[in-house]
């Protein structure tokens, strides 16, 4: 009622978060490491992700050592059938998912969007919905196809919605995604209640490795190939990310480069849904703890978010698989913790600057 | 910015004119008899709403009753006792939460509220096992319940809410995420309790307004009952409070008290709900908005029956509809969170008028 909360500009200042993308990314890089330094730090990045991808691959309820797996077939199938397709799916997922998020962050040039706080993953669940009331055993391919064509529209809608927000506010926007992911996933809930699809819905929506083995996971490898599609077209988003205008007048087409992003960032977050199930935060948490180190430079920090996102992933895993051994706690419900603690902490630093 | 528009008594009762003296003994705002800001309409209004509750209950009760009858009707009244007393705690909280926030997007729901609840109980299923907890007499469990979740809610909370009142966007969507993580941390709980414990807690995460526990729901209206009594005592001061941090502290009201009076009020409502029917996050705010537009006034007496009477309405109306009409059972809960979501976006995304 006071004048305080009737004049928006006071608020408007301070939640507009200066160091976020939209307030120009540019201003963020960091100066360049010596190139020997940075080689050498990667080196290590790529060392600790292969460390954690070896415990990976030897913890779990079989019998499974380094020593006598060449000599046992038992333990040979095992590699092959059940935790060389688990930790593959591990760091395709981890990775796809990180960078999924960096590029939702710069199309949408805000800090705190991510597939699961943008409504992406929940228009993927009534995607996969949709499919299977349409074609009850439809292949996982069609399902895939339904996914991404959602998630795109979802995507779409999304960023049309926060282009007409009041005012670019940082925090809103991240507000507005979970709201319309709440939505959508109360439309899904309510089909799938109606159509006995209840108990598959929820285990698309939170990730569950324990089912993955070898013949159920490939499609996760589409996820890689596009994560690495991202990689390669890494310029042109941190460009995206300065703006239509800036875009447009460095000569590149704004609308083109905007769709390759959500093309990308659909079909990940789908592929993903679909074979494993959403795995919610990564590509909020990783993103800006690189951010933090690295800078705001895309194809520089990319390398260390998919490095991030797996390890992630590997670390939340090797908790899921350990805490109630022999049986397991689904991934999802894991990353929900961290992630949301860790998305808890960066928040936080906002609530000190606020003093 | 919209979501900050003004909560409260609309200006022109204070710019318009001179604001109605506070009685000192009292600290109570009394508008002289014919105060233009509260038009003669909200009281037919409020009738209205009453003889439309009136009519769904019968409508509840009564309508398609067939087989044994006796049994129907103690079902029925105790669906709709649940529904009343539910509604009345979430129309309750939201109002004095928003009130004392000074913000008409938040509610206890919206800020993980629910959440933490659910987490204190499964909690202490892990802790102290179900053996433990199934011997305690309900009453000494829920008060056990509430007063952990108080603890809880005024800490983080209080902190929370006395730091960033005027970043309100970063407050709800640390509220929001508090919720996400209270809610992964209690599925992560149950993971870890053996099978027959992880029954006993998993069906409290999913809101059902059917098949209440009767003994918890004597329980929840005596409580609900109280705080109810307790906050008409403050409408007065609540109503000032509306006002805003400063006007409400020159005109007498200690701001900072009211605000941990009703943080403690509005935690002791959502446990109750949350314990008979389980988390709902959109619900208050939607009903609370359908109350506010229904009055034209600000002033609680008239905003808290309105939006009791609306959640009543609602609940009621939507169990009738979705449970004989369209034949779905246990979705009303999925509906409510659907329209609330929405009502919530156009919130957060109307420009500023």
């Amino acid at each position: 009622m006071s004048a305080r909360t009737l004049a928006p500009s006071r608020d408007v200042r301070q939640v507009t978060d200066p160091a976020g993308p939209s307030a120009g990314p540019v201003a963020g890089v960091r100066p360049r490491r010596g190139r020997a330094a940075s080689a050498g730090l990667l080196t290590l990045g790529v060392l600790l992700v292969a460390g954690l991808t070896g415990i990976s691959l030897f913890v779990g309820v079989g019998q499974l050592h380094p020593a006598t797996v060449l000599h046992d077939e038992t333990q040979q199938m095992l590699l092959v059938q059940s935790r060389v397709p688990r930790t593959v799916a591990l760091l395709l997922a981890g990775a796809a998912m990180a960078v999924a998020g960096t590029i939702m962050q710069l199309l949408a040039r805000n800090r705190f969007t991510e597939p699961s706080t943008a409504g992406t993953t929940e228009f993927a669940g009534l995607g996969i919905v949709a499919a299977t009331l349409v074609v009850p055993d439809a292949p996982l391919i069609v399902r895939m196809a339904a996914a991404s064509a959602a998630a795109l529209v979802g995507s779409a809608v999304f960023l049309r919605i926060i282009r007409g927000l009041p005012t670019r506010e940082t925090l809103l926007v991240p507000l507005v995604g979970l709201m319309l992911g709440g939505v959508v996933s109360a439309a899904t809930t309510f089909v799938a209640l109606r159509t006995d699809l209840m108990q598959s819905l929820t285990s698309w929506l939170t990730a569950d490795f324990s089912v993955v083995i070898a013949g159920r996971y490939e499609l996760l490898w589409a996820a890689g190939a596009v994560t690495l599609l991202a990689y390669l077209a890494a310029d042109r988003f941190t460009v995206a990310g300065l703006g239509e205008d800036v875009t447009t007048s460095l000569g590149l087409d704004y609308r083109a480069v905007m769709g390759l992003g959500l093309a990308i960032v659909s079909v990940v977050t789908a592929v993903v849904v679909v074979t494993v199930g959403a795995v919610p935060f990564i590509g909020l948490v990783v993103p800006n703890l690189v951010a933090l180190w690295v800078g705001d430079h895309a194809r520089r920090s990319l390398v260390w978010t998919a490095l991030g996102g797996m390890a992630f992933v590997l670390l939340s895993d090797l908790v899921a698989r350990t805490v109630v051994a022999p049986a397991e706690i689904p991934l999802g419900t894991v990353v929900g913790v961290v992630g949301a603690g860790l998305f808890l902490a960066l928040l936080g630093r906002q609530v000190v600057r606020a003093r | 910015m919209s979501p900050t528009r003004p909560a409260g008594p609309p200006a022109a009762s204070l710019v318009g004119r001179a604001a109605p003296a506070p009685d000192s003994a009292t600290g109570s705002v009394r508008p002289a008899l014919g105060d233009p800001s509260r038009p003669v309409g909200d009281r037919s209004r409020l009738m209205l709403l009453a003889l439309l509750a009136l009519a769904a209950a019968a409508g509840y009760l009564l309508l398609g009753l067939h087989g044994n009858i006796g049994y129907a009707l103690t079902r029925r009244a105790t669906t709709l006792a649940t529904l009343g007393v539910v509604g009345t705690a979430i129309a309750l909280s939201t109002v004095l939460f928003q009130t004392a926030t000074h913000n008409r997007i938040l509610t206890p729901s919206v800020m993980g509220f629910d959440a933490l609840y659910l987490f204190v109980q499964t909690l202490g299923v892990a802790v102290f096992g179900v053996g433990a907890t199934r011997q305690l007499p309900p009453l000494a469990r829920f008060g056990l319940e509430v007063a952990v979740m108080l603890g809880f809610s005024l800490g983080l909370y209080g902190w929370l809410i006395g730091r960033l009142a005027r970043r309100i966007h970063l407050l709800v969507l640390i509220g929001m995420v508090c919720g996400v993580f209270f809610r992964s941390l209690t599925q992560f709980v149950q993971r870890i309790l053996d099978p027959t414990e992880f029954v006993v807690v998993q069906d409290a995460m999913f809101a059902d307004f059917t098949d209440a526990d009767t003994t918890l729901l004597g329980i929840a209206a005596v409580v609900v009952g109280l705080v109810a009594v307790a906050a008409r005592r403050l409408f007065p001061r609540l109503d000032v409070m509306s006002l805003g941090h400063d006007p409400a502290i020159s005109l007498g009201v200690d701001h900072r008290r009211m605000t941990v009076v009703v943080l403690v009020m509005a935690a002791v409502l959502v446990s109750v709900s949350t314990a008979l029917v389980g988390p709902t996050t959109f619900f208050g705010l939607l009903v609370v908005h359908l109350g506010y537009r229904l009055v034209r006034t600000g002033w609680h007496r008239t905003t808290v029956p309105a939006a009791i009477g609306v959640a009543f309405v609602v609940l009621v109306a939507g169990q009738l509809l979705l449970e004989r009409v369209l034949g779905l059972d246990s979705v009303l809960a999925v509906a409510v969170e659907f329209l609330g979501g929405l009502a919530f976006l156009l919130l957060l995304t109307r420009r500023p008028r």
